[in-house]
């Protein structure tokens, strides 16, 4: 399980590459701070190659959110696959996050 | 430890596996795959394999290391994976003194919950199994969930 970090037309486009949980968590959330940090606002996070998803990481991605937008930025995922996007339904999130079923959807929605 | 045997009464395959790991979440995606290669060779559908069984499990094993261990990589928990044609039967024990699932029934997904960043894993454990219970034993706290075979 990894996290590549690159930059497409402006917006920080983050692959999470395998799962998203407990144990490696803290290191997406680093990962995107850092990019806060530094200046970036808009922010994508891919997940056409991610297994499952569990409520820590579920968690990490509400706490991006609310940070990213207390800095006047945005966090859009996308390419869900059928089992993250009912994990989603479950927990409503999807009513949280702006969700587009394609990468190229999602940048071009900034 | 890894076991496949059959039922004498029914003749019906069971296919069990039982792991003690150190309270390290970094080894959370190595049972969670081994238990789901049990599921996937009783032929359980492939949403339970990506999502319920994954999931659910994951979570109790996280509550079982953060919470019941305390993160202490001295203490141990136990997992038993019992699959057959019909259901998985997973417990997940640690050496803690447990919680009152019934207590623990915070809905995430409340607009004053939706934006918390914890509170979702109890939730999906029971969103994910048909049945999660607290099992009474002597000493330390074991969570049973039980999934029948979609």
């Amino acid at each position: 399980m990894s996290f590549s970090i690159k930059k497409e037309g402006g917006i920080v486009v983050v692959d999470v590459e395998g799962q998203l949980i407990v144990g490696n968590r803290q290191e997406l959330k680093q990962k995107v701070l850092d990019e806060l940090e530094s200046g970036e606002r808009k922010f994508l996070i891919d997940f056409s190659q991610t297994g499952y998803i569990d409520s820590s990481g579920l968690g990490v991605l509400v706490s991006l959110s609310k940070k990213i937008r207390e800095q006047g930025g945005e966090l859009r995922l996308a390419n869900l696959n059928d089992d993250l996007k009912t994990l989603f339904e479950l927990t409503k999130l999807d009513t949280l996050f702006q969700i587009a079923d394609t990468r190229e959807r999602a940048l071009n929605s900034f | 430890m890894h076991v496949t045997a059959n039922d004498g009464e029914s003749d019906r395959l069971v296919r069990v596996v039982e792991v003690d790991i150190p309270s390290d979440v970094r080894f959370i995606e190595n049972v969670v795959e081994l238990v789901r290669h049990e599921c996937e060779a009783m032929a359980f559908a492939r949403r339970q394999l990506m999502l319920n069984v994954p999931v659910a499990l994951a979570e109790a094993l996280s509550n079982a290391i953060l919470r019941g261990n305390g993160d202490d990589p001295a203490k141990q928990v136990h997992v038993r994976a019992e699959v057959d044609a019909a259901r998985l039967v997973l417990e997940v024990g640690d050496e803690g003194q447990g919680f009152d699932l019934e207590q623990s029934l915070i809905d995430p997904t409340t607009p004053d919950n939706i934006d918390r960043e914890d509170g979702r894993g109890l939730f999906l454990m029971r969103k994910l199994m048909d049945r999660v219970e607290r099992v009474e034993v002597p000493s330390g706290n074991v969570v049973r969930m039980t999934l029948n075979r979609g």
